[in-house]
């Protein structure tokens, strides 16, 4: 029982290390610069710990459940060389990572609050737990075309800057025809749609594929999927915004 | 217990909302592949702990980081924080009143950017695949950097008022021109440090700074104004790895310019 401790010891050292930064950078600018005390210290440390526990939790999780899983399954398709299956499964992986994504729930949330303080949207519960539920299907839906088109790149062997470019150049374009307040919402939507369940998976998914694929390169053909997953959601939700 | 209550509350949201991930890998694995699931009693322990995490982290962040970030944008964002006059309604305000609202919004960039776990992840496979050409160290420090200076030209965005767009189009037009002159294995691992970046720590900071930053900032709409920090730390890093790569073999030309001129004399 000593090693699963150990292990699990130094992955919340680890958490509570990469969270320091941060904890430094609040408390210098709230007692250095604003020279103020904490508002409800109790409850600002509670859930400090919560989230170190929890990222600790999230990660150990991820690497003993998902991890092996999705990697197998990754190698497991190479195998079995059915294109329209990997393509699915592409899909598939990207969808349900991406809707599952705290904090594009998190972001959906804080958007949909907004919307209706600004009056775009009717002030109750239902309408803007409406919203938040569309803005996270539609960014759902562009990762998970996006990596379908990515694996099918890894696959063709295509050069990513083509068609990275080409994207940038249609956010460009639809940027003119949107409406002004999905605008900034849906370029954060870009971001927010690849966090810590789906860059692992992906990555794996991405370097593996190319890893067991004759004449690819792992770093040339390897990354770029969450670039893919990056991009689309901007042009989703742009176009989402242009609909209604 | 009202904690418990949020803890069943949140664990019941996020069971949900893990559950597609699940049927996806289980669906695939029985119905396409056709082979048993192997260790399975390993994997669902690791479901468990993933619920358990998740739900844990989404309390901790209402608790802890949202509070925090929004009540210092607006303390930061307020003309006493800051020195400045308070402006006459209607007139502009002066961006450089501002100044400690963007070192705030450097350092917090800089800071949750060293923090994101996917981005650790990601530079210690480039370090793996590029056979330690790419160091992890370096590649997360250049990351980190492209964030805290998009996240600063973000708020400076915020307090002026000018449009989001412009910003976005020249980054994306300074990215295609780096694009062409840099080399052809580090491109992929640039663009994907753009999405890397903003993640389950910088994400909810960034965003709540943003949006109090609009709301407090006379003359700004917090709908078009408080959200697009977050393009700017996904634009800027792809700047900065692309940046850092150029750099890194410029200095390796000039060693080994210096190195074979050392020889010749």
């Amino acid at each position: 029982m000593k090693g699963p401790i150990a292990a699990l010891s130094r992955r919340l050292f680890d958490a509570a290390r990469d969270l320091a930064p941060i904890i430094v950078v609040i408390a210098f600018f709230q007692i250095v610069v604003l020279q103020q005390p904490f508002p409800n210290l109790g409850s600002v440390v509670v859930g400090l710990v919560c989230v170190v526990l929890g990222l600790t939790l999230f990660i150990q999780g991820l690497e003993t459940g998902l991890f092996p899983l999705g990697e197998a399954l990754a190698h497991a398709f190479a195998r079995k060389g059915s294109v329209a299956a990997l393509l699915a499964f592409g899909f598939c992986l990207g969808f349900g990572t991406t809707v599952a994504e705290p904090a594009l729930i998190a972001i959906a949330a804080e958007a949909a609050d907004v919307a209706s303080q600004a009056g775009a949207l009717a002030d109750d519960d239902a309408a803007r737990e409406a919203y938040a539920f569309n803005l996270r299907m539609v960014v759902a839906l562009a990762v998970g075309t996006a990596i379908t088109l990515g694996v099918l790149r890894i696959l063709k062997g295509w050069p990513i800057h083509v068609l990275i470019i080409g994207g940038y150049v249609l956010v460009t374009v639809m940027t003119a025809f949107a409406p002004d307040e999905i605008v900034g919402v849906a370029y954060d939507s870009g971001g927010v749609a690849t966090s810590t369940i789906t860059v692992p998976l992906v990555t794996a998914l991405g370097v593996g594929l190319a890893a067991s694929i004759h004449g690819r390169n792992a770093m040339v053909d390897g990354f770029g999927l969450i670039a893919f997953a990056c991009l689309s959601p901007m042009i989703f939700v742009l176009g989402y915004g242009m609909v209604i | 217990m009202e904690f418990l209550a949020d803890f069943v509350d949140t664990a019941l949201g996020t069971a949900v909302d893990v559950l597609p991930i699940a049927v996806i890998l289980v669906v695939f694995q029985v119905a396409v592949l056709r082979r048993r699931v192997p260790n399975l009693g390993r994997i669902l322990s690791g479901f468990v702990a993933v619920l358990l995490g998740l739900t844990l982290f989404l309390i901790g962040l209402e608790q802890a980081l949202f509070p925090i970030g929004e009540t210092m944008a607006r303390q930061l964002a307020a003309p006493e924080a800051t020195g400045a006059a308070v402006p006459a309604s209607g007139t502009q305000v002066d961006w450089r009143d501002y100044m400690l609202v963007y070192a705030f919004a450097a350092a917090i960039g800089f800071a949750t950017t060293i923090a994101e776990p996917p981005l650790i992840a990601v530079a210690l496979k480039a370090e793996e695949a590029s056979g330690g050409a790419i160091g992890s160290w370096g590649l997360r420090i250049a990351v980190a950097v492209g964030v805290a200076v998009g996240v600063s030209l973000g708020a400076f965005r915020i307090v002026t008022g000018t449009p989001l767009a412009w910003y976005i189009i020249a980054a994306y037009a300074v990215v295609i021109v780096q694009t062409f002159r840099s080399s052809r294995s580090i491109i992929p691992l640039a663009y994907d440090s753009g999405g890397v970046t903003t993640s389950t720590v910088t994400v909810p900071v960034v965003a709540a700074l943003g949006l109090g930053l609009a709301a407090n900032v006379p003359g700004r709409n917090p709908l078009i104004d408080g959200f697009g920090l977050i393009a700017f730390a996904s634009v800027f890093p792809i700047m900065s790895v692309l940046g850092y790569s150029m750099a890194t073999s410029w200095l390796n030309r000039v060693r080994q310019a210096r190195r074979s001129r050392g020889e010749a004399t």
